[in-house]
């Protein structure tokens, strides 16, 4: 059976397989976000060490990782789009940027007011802090750079040249609390070799997918925008019956 | 935990709340503005139909 790989690769297609995808994930994600929260603020036990304030954690941990994830991801779209000089690949690239770039918002903001109580400040310039604060940088440098140019197509290979290179930045983050002598810990567990507790293991890979799969919905959704305001001039976009007023 | 154990957080609320509210912050600014995209973009679509003098 030979397999069309291209067939959602067509802006059309993929415009509706993302608009009946979406409000799945959504709905999921909301769900997965009432569980997590229950159980991460609720139900997990409270930290020998650090008390309360480690709860930021499941809020903290999923959307740092998400941040690098969505990035390689948005780079490999980019990477895509140059090698098959496919649109809905720029598209889907342009389309994980702000959800990435909010996603680093959110770790950098949650990080730093989990860095106050647990090590006196908001901020400081170690090697871990420092890299996401790039990867934020990144985000917003490549957003910026496809708005400034004005034919379509040349911000798609100019961003995508952006986003290639910056993905460089990604293992850096990872590997930086191993390379440096940074105040971010390594991740604890590998050091005490204790386990961790299963509440507080189970509500971090709920939260995992609950972030996951918003971001998933946020991009589906403005992927599909993306689509209307680039293929606005085509026949099928005309037609769609949202169009109609 | 009681209700205002919840919200206390051990003395730490402030930034409990402070991290988790920022979140959900950025999260309902993210679905306004996609939301308000779709309608800008829908509306592109219309005026150009429009212009175009089509059914």
């Amino acid at each position: 059976m030979a397999i069309n790989w291209f067939k959602y690769s067509a802006p059309s297609t993929f415009y509706a397989l993302a608009g009946k995808l979406a409000p799945w994930f959504a709905g999921l994600s909301a769900i997965l976000f009432m569980i997590g929260l229950y159980m991460g603020l609720v139900a997990a036990p409270t930290d020998v060490q650090q008390g309360e304030a480690y709860r930021i954690i499941y809020i903290h941990v999923p959307t740092s990782i998400l941040s690098m994830f969505i990035y390689l991801l948005m780079a490999g779209y980019a990477a895509l789009g140059l090698i098959f000089n496919t649109r809905l690949s720029a598209m889907m690239a342009g389309a994980l940027a702000p959800t990435g770039a909010l996603f680093s918002l959110i770790a950098l903001w949650t990080g730093a007011f989990w860095g106050r109580p647990e090590w006196g400040t908001y901020w400081v310039w170690d090697a871990r802090l420092t890299s996401e604060l790039i990867l934020f940088f990144l985000y917003l440098g490549f957003i910026a750079l496809h708005a400034s140019i004005d034919d379509p197509r040349r911000a798609d290979r100019a961003a995508a040249l952006l986003a290639i290179v910056g993905s460089v930045n990604v293992p850096i983050i990872y590997f930086s609390v191993y390379w440096w002598n940074t105040l971010h810990q390594i991740p604890t567990f590998q050091v005490s070799g204790a386990k961790i507790d299963p509440t507080m293991e189970h509500a971090l890979l709920v939260m995992m997918f609950a972030c996951w799969f918003y971001a998933i919905a946020m991009t589906f959704w403005r992927v599909r925008s993306i689509i209307l305001e680039r293929e606005r001039n085509t026949q099928w976009v005309r037609e769609l019956p949202e169009a109609r007023s | 935990m009681t209700l205002h154990e919840f919200f206390y957080m051990g003395g730490k609320g402030f930034y409990v709340w402070g991290a988790y509210g920022m979140a959900l912050l950025v999260f309902v600014v993210e679905v306004a503005l996609v939301r308000n995209r779709r309608t800008q973009a829908l509306k592109q679509v219309r005026l150009l139909r429009d212009a175009e003098g089509e059914e």
